[in-house]
């Protein structure tokens, strides 16, 4: 019961995670909220699995509505007697329970989850996969992408899933997308974050010198650049996140489904009851946050400035990527995390987000390999997957 | 001192669409078992993502073509959130920083009145309250049905105006088609203000909501108008900026609750929804689907040679439109059309407290065609309209079925005259004997024969000739 809901047993399967919708299948988002929730559809991109041909066998435990680090804050999980945090999808994949699987990329967690297992993953461009289906929080970020074993496994499974949905308001116009793993590294011009190399441990710090070393070897060049944009990015996409969160978590409201209090006296009690009862920690401290960054007289200051800034950074990333086919940088601090104290969450978290923001709030594609991130611009996919398959082949 | 009221509307208006606002259930017009209508979507399930209805995008831009409206050809979809067992995702979707239509005007009993805007919104469910068991039930047929909201400038001067600004709006509204504009279906909130004659500055604003009927929110304004001058000259209370509401039993308005009113509704663009770029050919193929308005088909009524009066009777209302442009399609005439709508179906419907025109035009055009050739007569006519309007009965079936489409011609009714004086020597005598009243019974005993069709005319001329011979 500690990673997965469902018995997941056969290798060679896809699981997906369980903000993910399953026809009939419980989905909990990690939620005591959502216990007895069974949805009346799937997911488009469970759909377009099942449709191919893949078993799509279980659902892995996530962090509730997936704010948290790696899956740690889930209703149904039991960190207690672990001494390191791990996620459950990247676990599974690891061990070769299953193929690969789906995780929705809300706050970095799956691409964590990713390097602590050294594992892949890939949070493809935003619009690519569609979003139907997934139980939303910050719907203008959060994106579904592939855990897989590596880069080969994250294509196969990204081919399958990604093209134009037309129950998706925000799904891109192009039907289908081909991806490659044979991109020539060696003619590639890759740039290394000084910022985030700087503040990372040093055990993270040598995972990324050996993948530059990597890349210098096969003929790549790798420059050191600055993108100090990277703070504004961090303190931005937790306004933003946390202000849409706050918003779609308000229909879970103890009305319609999901958890109701035993005793009330009336609606309001209704509402404050369940919803106090049912979320836990992280979830509520996004949710006052949110809803204090929307108010009328900080609406210009904090979320309108968020949008602004959410501009600027995406410029000043396709400014750099004008000039670099991906940008390295770390996906975390370091590369094991040890459980916390609960009212240490958001604080917790929120630095974290400092490596994740800048692919989060710019929906560029990021991917996770070797315990390093790369990122590349809009629908550049194939780059990342080319730079992860050829340093897998050198063992990085 | 001498006051003028200053009031400000917005109207909500259900739109005519086949589907809600952002999902693919049944509009305004599908069944209504509660919860007959609802998915996934419009009932807050998690997972589901809008979709716009390019239809209501279409029908909010013509109202604001009728409303002389410059058009917001990049405009947005913003949330609106607030709790509420009525609302399923706890936010309502509706525009708040880029509304579809701004800047318009309407004339109103010779005045201009500016319209500010004109924004797009999903409407909410039901609360049903059941008082014996203490439960409340919801019903989310209503949930996500598009509406608009037009909102006025501060622009009239008189409960009158408002109320011929109302009767216009529903007039237009139903003739474009944009809303069938049903009991309830267009709903008010009245800004009301008071200041001395020729001030610039507005006076203390109340607000009274969700006022649906005419005469009531005429009854509010007048009573607000007193209750705010005597404030004002005489110190009955001091005026606060507040929501009120209208009570029909008591005859006036209340203060709402604060908590009722008192709400930061944290909006912002919803993040789901792309902005709609509506491009100079989309709009211009609107344009060309706009229909006349009621002043255009006034005039064009009045060129067919029916009186100005009739015309504009028949142009204010889009359902008389309709039967009687069809039944004119269908080869009768205009003059005699006009009459048989305003004087016969309008009577009728008064007589049967039927307040639209819901007839089948091709009835109606049998039952004149039938009257024009004389095949039945017109009180004949008259009789199986009745019945169309009543039971919705076949017009030839009906005909045969009461015997009044019997071939009445003069030679029949010599027939039927010659047989009742025969049969009937007894009055024939009496007034003969000088009983002159005895010629009406036997007038009454060939109509009965003759199941009242037969012009009486000509029955009583030829009943005189042939009783004196």
């Amino acid at each position: 019961m500690r990673y997965y809901i469902n018995e997941i047993n056969k290798a060679g399967t896809v699981a997906v995670d369980d903000t993910i919708l399953v026809k009939d299948v419980p989905a909990t988002a990690g939620s005591k909220m959502l216990e007895s929730f069974r949805p009346l559809f799937s997911a488009e991109a469970v759909e377009r699995l099942e449709k191919s041909g893949y078993a799509v066998s279980g659902k892995t435990n996530v962090g509730e509505f997936g704010f948290d680090l790696v899956g740690e804050t889930s209703h149904f999980a039991d960190y207690a007697d672990e001494t390191s945090l791990k996620g459950a999808a990247a676990e599974l994949v690891k061990n070769k329970n299953i193929k690969a699987a789906l995780s929705v990329d809300l706050n970095g967690a799956p691409r964590r989850a990713a390097a602590l297992s050294g594992v892949d993953f890939i949070k493809p461009t935003y619009g690519t996969v569609s979003r139907y289906g997934v139980i939303a929080c910050a719907c203008s970020g959060e994106q579904i992408g592939v855990t897989a074993a590596d880069a080969e496994g994250v294509k196969e499974i990204l081919s399958v899933i990604a093209g134009h949905d037309s129950k998706d308001g925000t799904s891109l116009p192009e039907k289908k997308y081909e991806y490659t793993l044979d991109e020539d590294v060696s003619a590639m011009k890759i740039c290394l974050v000084t910022e985030l190399y700087d503040k990372a441990s040093d055990e993270v710090k040598s995972k990324l010198d050996s993948y530059v070393k990597m890349l210098e070897s096969k003929g790549a060049k790798v420059d050191r650049i600055s993108l100090d944009v990277v703070f504004a990015a961090q303190t931005a996409w937790q306004i933003l996140m946390s202000a849409e969160s706050c918003n779609n978590l308000s229909r879970f409201d103890g009305v319609k489904y999901g958890y109701r209090s035993a005793e009330y006296k009336n609606i309001d009690e209704l509402y404050v009851k369940s919803r106090t009862e049912a979320f836990s920690f992280l979830t509520k401290a996004n949710i006052i946050y949110g809803s204090d960054v929307l108010a009328k007289d900080k609406y210009e200051s904090c979320y309108d400035k968020s949008l602004r800034i959410r501009r600027v950074v995406l410029t000043k990333v396709k400014e750099l990527l004008a000039s670099y086919d991906a940008i390295i940088m770390p996906v975390c601090s370091k590369l094991s995390f040890e459980p916390y104290d609960t009212k240490d969450a958001f604080t917790k978290v929120f630095d974290e987000s400092l490596y994740t923001a800048v692919a989060s709030i710019t929906g560029l594609p990021a991917m996770v390999s070797g315990g390093v991130q790369l990122v590349a611009d809009s629908f550049k996919e194939s780059t990342l997957l080319s730079i992860a398959h050829c340093a897998e082949k050198e063992g990085a | 001192m001498k006051y003028e009221l200053v009031i400000g509307l917005e109207t909500h208006v259900e739109l005519s669409t086949d589907s809600k606002l952002f999902c693919s259930c049944g509009g305004h017009s599908s069944p209504k078992e509660p919860n007959d209508c609802v998915c996934p979507a419009c009932s807050g399930m998690p997972g589901m993502l809008p979709v716009t209805n390019k239809h209501a995008i279409e029908l909010a831009v013509k109202a604001g073509f009728m409303l002389n409206c410059k058009i917001n050809q990049y405009t947005t979809f913003d949330k609106k959130s607030y709790y509420y067992p009525d609302l399923p995702c706890a936010y309502q979707i509706t525009q708040w920083f880029n509304p579809i239509c701004v800047e318009g005007t309407v004339d109103v009993d010779g005045r201009k009145i500016g319209i500010k805007q004109i924004h797009l919104e999903e409407d909410a469910g039901k609360l049903i309250h059941d008082e014996a068991t203490n439960t409340s039930f919801v019903d989310f047929n209503r949930t996500s049905v598009p509406l608009i909201e037009i909102v006025s400038k501060p622009d009239f001067r008189s409960s009158e105006e408002v109320i011929s600004y109302l009767k216009k709006l529903k007039s237009a509204l139903q003739f474009a088609g944009i809303s069938e504009c049903e009991e309830g279906a267009m709903r008010c909130d009245v800004n009301i203000s008071v200041r001395p004659e020729g001030s610039k500055e507005f006076g203390v604003r109340s607000e009274i909501k969700n006022m649906s009927s005419l005469s009531e929110i005429k009854d509010a304004i007048e009573f607000e108008k007193v209750r705010h001058v005597d404030a004002i000259e005489r110190h009955t209370e001091i005026l606060v900026q507040e929501t009120r509401r209208w009570d029909d039993v008591k005859r006036r308005t209340f203060p709402m609750r604060n908590k009722e009113t008192a709400a930061d509704y944290r909006y912002f663009p919803d993040p789901n929804l792309m902005p709609i770029v509506i491009d100079d050919a989309w709009l211009e193929e609107i344009r060309k689907s706009m229909p006349a308005t009621a002043d255009e088909k006034a005039k064009y009524y009045e060129d067919m040679g029916i009186a100005a009066k009739e015309a504009a009777v028949l142009a204010s209302d889009r359902k008389l439109c309709e039967v009687f442009d069809t039944v004119v399609a269908s080869g009768r005439n205009a003059k005699t059309v006009a009459s048989w709508i305003l004087t016969e179906c309008m009577g009728i419907m008064k007589r049967l407290e039927i307040a639209t025109l819901d007839i089948c035009p091709d009835k109606l055009s049998r039952i004149i065609e039938l009257v024009e050739k004389n095949e039945i007569t017109r009180a004949a006519g008259k009789k199986v309209l009745s019945a169309v309007f009543e039971k919705n009965v076949d017009v030839d079936a009906f005909c045969e079925e009461q015997g009044l489409n019997q071939k009445v011609d003069d030679a029949f009714i010599l027939e039927t005259v010659r047989k009742a004086i025969a049969e009937n020597e007894k009055i024939v005598a009496d007034y003969k004997g000088g009983k002159v009243k005895a010629l009406q019974a036997l007038f009454g005993l060939v109509m009965r024969e003759l199941k009242g069709n037969g012009d009486p005319a000509v029955i009583r001329s030829l009943l005189e000739t042939e009783v004196n011979k």
